[in-house]
């Protein structure tokens, strides 16, 4: 048995497990079946990917079972493994495995862990399922089923009407993706006959420059198809239009933030179009198109992220921006650097999303920054995991030694400025300033959470955990003192080991997985020696990566450095700083305080008309015009009748007789006049 | 000189006044067996009119038999009379609505 079916079906049979039997074997049960589930996953999975970073292994295809059979259409359950799957496996399991250890210390007060820890597996076994998927509609299914969990888990809380409805409309806006990528599957299939993936691959470059007919025009078959595919990974991995669903998405508990919302699911549509890259390859218009929404979602979601105050809103819009790197690295042909971005990042973003977590479980749900400061003495394991993940961020490094953001950004911005496209070009602008910010807003984050004077006198979550513990131990709150220096008389104490663990392992993938695997993913002839036609890996661009001009290299290593000064000055040694800024330019705050007005701009063109027509229907439509000549009309034309009838029904005996009288004349005449 | 169309006159208005008797009355029941038995008279004088006219005695028999059930009639009326009386302790026709719908 090929241990990528344990790796799979692992997953599945702890949520089931979990899910239909937690009530049954207890939570403890329920937590020790999932994790190790999914850590007898990421054991099985490093192997596999160490076999293929090591040149030893051969594309391999593991056949489950048979599916759908009708006429041309046939679909089997099918493992694939490859290296650009072998990534991923490390990628999910690693990650997945890391945050249900987490869960054990986050979710320790949670009513219904074994749910919790049942969606948790569900949604590796469909993240696996996507990423080994052999045919378009395996990868769909894999696509839902990782929509589904991330709904469950969105909602997961649902007794807060703000996680659900967080939840429904992370579920509607994958909906519009979900059709495009729906679309996109059928328009395969009537190409090419087939929704296999490497039989679709294998024919795209003959159907180069052929065109088809599409809602009433005739346009280029592959951009068309590839487009379709892409609206469906643009609503997975929250690309500019499609995603507003994300920051909401943070509703949920938060090591479902990172790992469906920074490591893995978010990162499916990046592996769809690396999987589907010799298809893109045919379609340069599509992949212009891509290229420019992933430099759009990267300056848009930094911008926006560097006035954010709650502390999981500014990773959640770091993660929209580093998607957007990811896009615009495969846009400009880059797909080994757009997977290796994929790799450090779900470490690094993974990292920052837990150890946020872990600040927010020392500060008592607390996660508005302005009531952080100075946490770094009191929780320091926490504050030298997030200092990793910022480092990693960022991208730290010199001279070919740095963290693992340093590899995998510079190599996006380099193979991106190396394609020589205006769309390239472009993007590698764009992309130096995205990195500014990033380096920005993530020490920002730094300083405000670690650094400075304590400000959680402020907090409600921390007032009511003070007066809680002075409650339990009766003694009165000594507010003057504790006002005076910020603290409230709170204490904030460093998460269990369950927590640390998972942040030590991620340091350690933040800080060395970049250092130690650039060669095999970007690397000239070791790229193309790693991926092995997984994806379409360009060996002269990643020879052009490795000469562009010094100033192009040392580009995002001087933004970095702007952006930590910018930071630096307006945090730590002018804390006045922000504010003065704030006066200085009103309107610009506002504009990217309301996210660019694009919650407001779908709620007046798409939420209120729906609405609105919603009403009608229900109000004229259904209420005034169906059910009042319906069942109403009916109703009330019975009545009537019955009233009039009643009134015939007067209980003289005289009105009786007249009737049988005029009865009486009636048949006479009709017999005198008519019959005979 | 009297014939046959007098008769039938006379009876003609003694059953509209009957039948008008019936439908016009709102005071008390008696009234309408009164009207009744007028009906039933008009209805006798036409058996006895046709049964001299055509020198047929059958008519006359058939107008004793009528009066004899016209009288038992008139008994059993006025006996469910009384009894509604005892009951709503009046006898106006208005009252007498009990089967109504």
């Amino acid at each position: 048995m090929h241990p990528v079916l344990l790796i799979v079906f692992l997953p599945l049979i702890a949520a089931l497990i979990a899910g239909l039997g937690g009530r049954i074997i207890g939570k403890t049960a329920s937590k020790v079946v999932t994790t190790g589930a999914l850590i007898v996953g990421a054991l099985l999975s490093w192997p596999i990917f160490f076999s293929y970073l090591g040149g030893s292994a051969e594309t391999q295809v593991i056949p489950v079972l048979d599916w759908i059979r009708s006429g041309d259409l046939m679909v089997d359950w099918a493992l694939r493994v490859d290296a650009l799957t072998a990534v991923m496996l490390v990628v999910v399991t690693t990650v997945s495995s890391l945050v249900h250890l987490y869960s054990w210390g986050y979710m320790e007060e949670d009513p219904s862990q074994p749910r919790f820890f049942a969606y948790l597996s569900l949604f590796s076994f469909a993240m696996l399922m996507l990423v080994t998927a052999d045919s378009l509609v395996q990868m769909f299914f894999g696509w839902e089923g990782v929509g589904l969990a991330s709904y469950l888990l969105i909602g997961f809380w649902y007794h807060k009407p703000s996680a659900n409805a967080a939840a429904l409309k992370a579920f509607v806006v994958n909906r519009v993706g979900d059709f495009g990528f729906s679309l996109g599957i059928f328009g395969t299939f009537l190409v090419f006959d087939t929704v296999s993936i490497p039989a679709i691959l294998a024919a795209a470059p003959g159907m180069a420059g052929s065109t088809i007919g599409f809602a009433g025009m005739t346009v280029d078959t592959m951009t068309l198809l590839c487009l379709l595919l892409f609206v469906g990974a643009m609503g997975k991995s929250a690309q500019l239009g499609l995603h507003t669903w994300l920051p909401d998405a943070m509703e949920g508990p938060t090591p479902v933030s990172a790992l469906i919302h920074a490591a893995t699911m978010v990162t499916a549509g990046v592996f769809m179009v690396c999987r589907l890259s010799p298809m893109f390859e045919v379609a340069p218009d599509a992949l212009t198109v891509v290229t420019y929404v992933g430099a759009a979602t990267a300056i848009f979601a930094a911008t926006v992220a560097v006035v954010q105050t709650d502390i999981k809103r500014v990773i959640a819009y770091s993660t929209c921006s580093q998607l957007g790197y990811m896009f615009f690295a495969a846009g400009s042909g880059a797909y080994g650097a757009a997977m290796f971005h994929l790799l450090t990042h779900a470490f690094f973003k993974a990292l920052l999303f837990l150890g946020a977590g872990s600040v927010i479980h020392a500060m008592h749900h607390e996660q508005d920054m302005r009531h952080y400061g100075g946490l770094r003495k009191e929780i320091p394991y926490t504050f030298w995991a997030m200092i990793f993940g910022t480092l990693a961020i960022t991208g730290v490094g010199v001279f070919g030694i740095g963290f693992a953001g340093y590899f995998s950004k510079d190599a996006i911005l380099e193979s991106a400025f190396a394609s020589g496209s205006v769309a390239g070009t472009l993007s590698f602008w764009i992309g130096a300033f995205a990195a500014l910010l990033t380096s920005f807003y993530s020490w920002r984050l730094i300083f405000l959470t670690f650094f400075g004077k304590a400000r959680w006198a402020g907090s409600e979550h921390i007032q009511h955990a003070v007066h809680h513990v002075h409650e339990d131990e009766s003694e009165p709150a000594d507010d003057h003192g504790h006002a005076a220096t910020g603290t409230a008389g709170y204490h904030p104490h460093e998460s269990p080991w369950t927590i640390l663990v998972p942040l030590a392992l991620l340091s350690l993938g933040a800080i060395f997985s970049g250092l130690a695997f650039h060669e095999a993913f970007v690397g000239t002839e070791a790229g193309a020696d790693f991926w092995r036609g997984s994806i379409a890996y360009s060996e002269q661009l990643a020879h052009a990566m490795h000469e562009v001009p010094t100033w192009v290299k040392y580009t995002p290593l001087m933004v970095m450095l702007v952006g930590l000064a910018l930071a630096y000055r307006n945090y730590i040694a002018r804390p006045g700083a922000p504010a003065a800024f704030v006066a200085l330019f009103p309107h610009l705050h506002r504009f990217l305080m309301h996210k660019w007005y694009f919650d407001e701009l779908y709620d007046a063109i798409f939420v209120r008309p729906s609405f609105a027509i919603g009403r009608f229907l229900w109000h004229r439509g259904d209420e005034q015009t169906i059910d009042r000549f319906g069942p109403h009309g009916a109703a009330v034309a019975v009545g009537i009748g019955n009233k009039l009838t009643t009134r015939l029904q007067s209980g003289y005996v005289y009105s009786y007789a007249l009737v049988m009288l005029l009865g009486l004349i009636a048949a006479t005449s009709w017999v005198f006049w008519w019959a005979s | 000189m009297i014939g046959l169309s007098h008769y039938l006159t006379v009876a003609a208005i003694l059953f509209t006044i009957g039948v008008l008797g019936i439908f016009l009355n709102r005071r008390n029941i008696i009234l309408m067996l009164m009207a009744i038995e007028l009906i039933l008279l008009a209805v006798n004088i036409n058996l006895v009119a046709f049964s001299a006219y055509l020198g047929d005695i059958t008519g006359q028999v058939f107008a004793m038999f009528v009066l004899t059930v016209a009288a038992a009639e008139a008994a059993i009326g006025l006996a469910i009379l009384v009894i509604f009386f005892r009951r709503k302790g009046s006898i106006a026709v208005d009252d007498a609505n009990r089967m109504q719908g």
